[in-house]
């Protein structure tokens, strides 16, 4: 699974019928302190998340498992809501720190 | 499956139902050197591994089985804790 912040909707009059009443986000991946990396996607919500908030995400064909996703054609399924992401500081770099 | 190093945990209250209950690390995959590749992502705990630890980890659909019969949807699942490994 990736994080990624929530950074846009996407509206679509005309898709597949299994995508209907489903919401779509514009989401961009980012690392586990915050930084933004690649590109750009677009995802389903399946827990209500909202512009802003950092989530995960679930690719491929694992997507088609989040709750109501069943045979729908998706790889990208918005699965939580994150509250906080705990990355204890690798040692080398607080030493790093603490030398200069 | 991938060699990675365990750097954090993600804590979201706020879930797929089917996912509740399962830690979620923060995995960075390394290469047999020992160095890391690529990008860091998050990979559920099927086994009680935890930060510092040397692990491998599944990808993809079969990220799911170790939890059966639970389907949790997952692409990344850890499913063994390395003791030590070598390279020829």
């Amino acid at each position: 699974m990736i994080l990624a912040k929530i950074v846009g909707t996407v509206v679509a009059t005309r898709k597949d019928e299994r995508l209907v009443s489903n919401k779509l986000l514009v989401a961009r991946p980012m690392d586990p302190r915050g930084k933004a990396e690649g590109s750009y996607l677009v995802a389903v919500d399946t827990v209500d998340a909202g512009i802003g908030e950092t989530v995960l995400i679930v690719s491929g064909s694992s997507a088609r498992m989040a709750s109501g996703m069943k045979d729908c054609p998706v790889d990208a399924a918005i699965v939580g809501i994150i509250d906080h992401i705990e990355v204890p500081e690798p040692v080398e770099t607080a030493a790093a720190e603490r030398s200069r | 499956m991938q060699l990675a190093r365990v750097v954090g945990e993600v804590v979201a209250t706020i879930k797929d139902p089917n996912l509740s209950g399962i830690t979620m690390l923060v995995v960075q995959p390394i290469a047999a050197s020992g160095e890391d590749t690529g990008r860091a992502l998050v990979a559920l705990d099927s086994i009680g591994a935890g930060v510092g630890e040397h692990v491998f980890f599944v990808r993809g659909r079969e990220a799911a089985f170790p939890f059966y019969p639970a389907e949790p949807p997952a692409d990344a699942t850890v499913i063994g804790i390395v003791d030590h490994w070598s390279v020829g």
